[in-house]
């Protein structure tokens, strides 16, 4: 498990919106490896991992679109029932706060990544690290 | 204490200013009485003769003029004395309704000069100075009115009218310029596009700007400060009248001071058109005592305001208006409400969450108003990616502006720079009502 870079973008209520930033990544040659958007009814934030952070945020800026970067835990899961399940228990019972998560799964056989925010980042790659997740 | 460009106008006892007043009214009263038509069938109408008036307490016996007079009589209608003697023309940008043309004579352009060369002497401005001119050059005043009036303070005038705005960043820096005059949104529009050249403002010489031609509130002012490094100014004129210059902040920021030599304000209830004592709020008239193409006598410019004979701590003693508060025709009236623009504005940068560009929607369903502000999202609320913060920070908009309006307002969050950016005044308000 890492912490790894993510980009946000702010997506205003227009229509196409979503597709014309995906398509500047897109252009630039840039490989989206997992993607959440999460919305309400006024405007969304897609959230994705790509596998050049800085090069999307810096092509996203040059096109005016309103990027952040963000840090997030990769966390290689086995690719099996429970096995999401089982590393969202070690961190509930260990009073860590997930503020927001989506998986991805991975070129590798059975293995699968879960993205996660977390504010208290370092007690929680330990308390990770402490039940046999591995650092990457 | 202040420097001053003409000492004697400017630090006059009230009794000596009243004194030029009433004899310039008298000679202007008669001159527009004897050549412009309108003003001689008005005050015949109110059965006024140009010997009634013989102070300037006898401006209350004077008809108003509006601008539908200025258009019904497109348009040399009004001029005061032959073409050949007019040796300027500007025009009003007409963004309600027919453009207005206004004149000057030699004698005009020298005063109209004088009045700008007081107010940059005001904010500290001398023949060492050099004065970025960013308004628009040709028909509209701003350009040529800063243009002329920092020639004749001796300052070095550079000309770079609107536009081109890297182009504009580099003379700046380049050409070391101090002050600087445009709209208060194009400054805007040049702090963010100074943050995106690179350039930091510590690198550019600039000391001060004289910012008009356009509503703009206090937080705009603060912004203005802090993104440029200056200490932002107001300075207020209308075409009308003549152009910018008719009224100027000093190096105070409280209140900007009339050259009440020239233009004679009075603050009237727009309803009963009652004269209004100092302090309070009401419309802005304006009564051209020098003006010898164009002189209007009691001219309503639908600007909201008051004004003050408290002196000021710069020794001035040139009456103060307060910064227009709005124009009683920016004012929208929604579901009984009266709500400005500026106050929207005011709240938004009171809070800071927001960059200062929005737009007001206003439309009615159901037979009943109803208001949409559409805000720019700026980089620092958007720094922590959460969408329960913004939620948080649409909920407090919009519970602030409904406290300070008495009306509820949706309010949606857009992405920078999707709302229009414009050099001359902004568009704030798209009203879909049909009436």
């Amino acid at each position: 498990m890492a912490i790894i870079k993510q980009i946000s973008v702010f997506i205003g209520n227009e229509s196409g919106r979503l597709a014309e930033v995906t398509g500047i990544i897109a252009a630039n040659n840039i490989n989206i490896r997992a993607l959440s958007v999460a919305d309400t009814s006024h405007f969304g934030i897609m959230r994705c991992i790509v596998d050049d952070p800085e090069l999307t945020e810096r092509v996203l800026k040059d096109a005016g679109v309103l990027v952040s970067v963000t840090s997030v835990i990769s966390v290689q899961i086995p690719d099996e029932p429970g096995g999401l399940a089982k590393v969202l228990s070690v961190l509930a019972e260990n009073g860590i706060n997930v503020e927001y998560i989506y998986a991805f799964i991975s070129k590798e056989d059975d293995k699968a990544f879960v993205a996660m925010r977390i504010e208290e980042e370092f007690r929680a790659l330990q308390i990770l690290k402490d039940n046999g997740y591995e650092k990457q | 204490m202040s420097n001053y460009y003409n000492k004697m106008i400017e630090t006059a006892p009230r009794h000596e200013m009243r004194a030029l007043q009433s004899y310039n009214l008298s000679k202007t009263v008669r001159r527009v009485y004897e050549n412009v038509p309108l003003y001689r069938q008005r005050m015949d109408e109110a059965g006024v003769k140009p010997d009634d008036i013989r102070s300037i307490d006898d401006l209350k016996l004077l008809p108003f003029t509006m601008k539908k007079d200025l258009r019904d009589t497109y348009p040399y209608g009004l001029f005061a004395v032959p073409m050949s003697q007019v040796v300027r023309l500007h025009a009003s940008s007409g963004t309600t309704g027919k453009q207005i043309v206004v004149g000057y004579t030699e004698n005009d352009l020298k005063m109209w000069g004088e009045c700008v060369a007081r107010a940059l002497t005001a904010i500290g401005g001398s023949n060492k100075d050099f004065v970025h001119v960013s308004y628009g050059y040709g028909l509209f005043t701003g350009g040529l009115g800063l243009h002329y009036g920092a020639e004749l303070l001796g300052a070095t005038v550079i000309p770079t009218s609107t536009g081109n705005t890297a182009r504009q960043i580099l003379i700046l820096k380049d050409f070391g310029s101090t002050i600087l005059c445009s709209t208060p949104s194009y400054a805007l529009y040049l702090i963010e596009a100074l943050k995106e050249s690179g350039i930091k403002k510590e690198e550019l010489k600039l000391k001060a700007g004289f910012f008009g031609a356009e509503p703009w509130t206090e937080e705009m002012r603060l912004q203005i400060e802090e993104g440029l490094g200056i200490k932002a100014y107001d300075i207020y004129g209308l075409s009308e009248i003549a152009g910018p210059g008719v009224s100027f902040n000093c190096e105070c920021q409280d209140g900007l001071h009339v050259n009440e030599d020239n233009f004679y304000p009075e603050i009237i209830d727009p309803v009963t058109l009652e004269p209004l004592p100092d302090g309070e709020q009401g419309e802005l008239v304006f009564t051209c005592l020098t003006k010898e193409a164009f002189p209007l006598i009691r001219y309503r410019t639908r600007d909201i305001a008051s004004i003050t004979h408290e002196k000021c701590k710069c020794g001035r003693t040139l009456v103060r208006m307060t910064k227009p508060c709005g124009r009683s025709d920016d004012m929208l009236i929604i579901r009984g409400v009266n709500v400005f623009p500026s106050q929207i504005e005011s709240v938004l940068l009171s809070m800071g969450d927001t960059s200062p560009h929005y737009l007001l929607i206003v439309d009615r369903k159901n037979n009943l108003d109803t208001l949409e502000i559409k805000v720019e999202v700026s980089a620092e609320i958007f720094s922590s990616d959460s969408i329960k913060h913004l939620q948080e920070v649409e909920a407090r908009i919009r519970s602030k502006i409904e406290s300070t309006l008495g009306i509820a307002a949706k309010i949606t969050l857009v992405e920078p720079k999707t709302l229009e950016r414009t050099e001359g005044k902004a568009k704030r308000v798209i009203d879909n009502r049909k009436f």
